[in-house]
């Protein structure tokens, strides 16, 4: 009997959510135009790269895609739409430039590839690279595409093309990968997604806290009596029983990790909204865990750091080999595994996702059949919804899980042991 | 080469997070059937050690996953 009455609701909303998963991949894909032309490094001489970089090649690399798309460029796309975003860069001994990266000119829907270089600067894929040759002319000028040989990117500029800088690896170049000569500073599209749900949390608050005070004693109403039980689920299931008495401290700190990093996760499904992968940026995270860190190690008591240098009860020989190193080792590595889970979790289920998406685009031999296109969207659509489902799961258990470990930290820094 | 090895690592890491999780779901499903009124604390409980569980396979996976690109 439900099942009947709900189901021109249910059906309709399927078929919009439907709609919203495959649109963006549509918009973007079905005019895959790419200037990326893989030369076969070897064969190929450097003047060769340029003819390649001109013409469009619709190759599908399902890889390069997710890739992509779990990136973090210079400008914004809310459905299959491009709008520029404030490039804020810094090279030492040359200074601060200041521009917005619509002066790369690039398309309004398509992937971010810019069609002129500013200040020796170029637009690739979204994201912002550096002409290597002082000589590129600093000024606006027209570029004919960026090239790629191997691990080496090129631009072409008047038929030449002019090396680029490698971009960072996570390792600042250790290990072989590339550091830039420029310090990156823009407003990505992580940081624009951080600020608008910064915004929207301090509203959400700033709103129930007004209705507290003027509701006082009444039961919640609307957005309370959403917020309330978050609240207190936190406040009773995390905060209470890991923290003690002393709870009321440390809540504000875990109530903003909690909820920042739920919004950014939720913030990052929304199919139209650009998706942005905020919280499976290993960046992000490693600045929510090192808050956690200094968090934990200011407030650890006499008690906490001594179980950390000088074990109490066991040989001393035994402390000085195994136990001190591995417990300091430890105070590193409770931040990093919070660190990598959080980015793991989220990344892993972006790239599910745009895997499953890619199916429509692999089985449609990158548009060529229809058919296998349609196969592909049969096969993808349900599989997709399926993972944003879970998704949605992970969302908040990642967000319960980060603020749950966070508490357990600090709870076994600040208690007073008995012994 | 380096990549099909690394997703057989990342396959082996998810069998050991597998056999973690499903242990530690199990369990919880006895414990609730046990004592049904600790349902809340058995559940929060089951999903701090599923995330700590959790966490030593993603590193296996970031690293295995990582790793092809890198080198």
């Amino acid at each position: 009997m439900n099942f009947s009455t709900k189901f021109p609701i249910n059906f309709l909303f399927s078929v919009l959510f439907l709609l919203a998963v495959t649109y963006p991949s549509f918009g973007q894909h079905e005019n895959h135009e790419t200037t990326h032309s893989e030369a076969s490094s070897d064969e190929h001489h450097e003047g060769d790269i340029c003819a390649h970089a001109g013409h469009h090649e619709g190759d599908f690399d399902p890889a390069s895609t997710a890739f992509h798309h779990i990136g973090n460029p210079n400008v914004y796309s809310i459905g299959p739409f491009n709008f520029p975003l404030p490039c804020i860069l810094y090279t030492p001994g040359e200074g601060l430039e200041i521009f917005s990266s619509g002066k790369f000119e690039f398309d309004f829907q398509g992937h971010g590839e810019g069609h002129k270089a500013y200040k020796g600067y170029v637009l690739d894929a979204g994201t912002v690279r550096k002409v290597i040759d002082p000589s590129f002319p600093r000024e606006q000028v027209e570029i004919g595409g960026v090239a790629q040989m191997g691990e080496d990117y090129f631009v072409c500029y008047g038929g030449h093309p002019y090396a680029l800088e490698a971009r960072s690896t996570m390792d600042g170049g250790l290990f072989g990968g590339g550091r830039t000569s420029f310090y990156d500073f823009s407003l990505t599209k992580n940081v624009v997604s951080m600020f608008l749900v910064f915004a929207f949390l301090t509203w959400v608050f700033f709103t129930v806290a007004k209705s507290y005070r003027e509701r006082e004693g009444k039961a919640p109403k609307g957005l309370q009596s959403f917020m309330e039980p978050m609240f207190l689920f936190i406040q009773d299931e995390v905060a209470k029983p890991f923290l003690g008495e002393k709870y009321a401290k440390y809540q504000p700190f875990l109530m903003a990790l909690f909820f920042f990093i739920l919004g950014l996760n939720l913030f990052g499904q929304i199919p139209f909204f650009g998706g942005s992968n905020v919280t499976g940026n290993l960046a992000f995270t490693m600045a929510v865990a090192l808050f956690t860190f200094f968090v934990v190690n200011f407030n650890g008591k006499k008690d906490y750091w001594k179980h950390v240098l000088w074990m109490p009860g066991v040989p001393a020989a035994i402390k000085a080999v195994i136990i001190t190193p591995v417990e300091i080792l430890g105070l590193f590595i409770k931040p990093f595994t919070l660190m990598l889970r959080l980015f793991a979790n989220i990344t892993a289920g972006h790239i599910v996702v745009l895997s499953f998406i890619g199916l429509i685009f692999i089985f449609g031999n990158s548009g060529a059949s229809i058919g296998g296109a349609s196969l592909g969207a049969v096969v993808s659509v349900p599989l997709t919804i399926f993972m944003m489902s879970i998704e949605l799961l992970v969302a908040f258990i990642q967000a319960f899980v980060f603020t749950i470990l966070t508490a357990s930290y600090i709870g076994a820094a600040i208690e007073e042991h008995h012994h | 080469m380096i990549g099909s090895i690394a997703a057989i690592g990342m396959g082996l890491a998810v069998i050991g997070a597998g056999i973690g999780i499903g242990n530690i779901g199990a369990k919880a499903m006895e414990a609730i059937a046990r004592q049904p009124e600790a349902v809340g604390d058995i559940r929060a409980n089951m999903i701090l050690m599923a995330a700590l569980v959790e966490g030593a396979a993603l590193i296996a996976i970031i690293v295995s996953y990582i790793l092809p690109v890198a080198a």
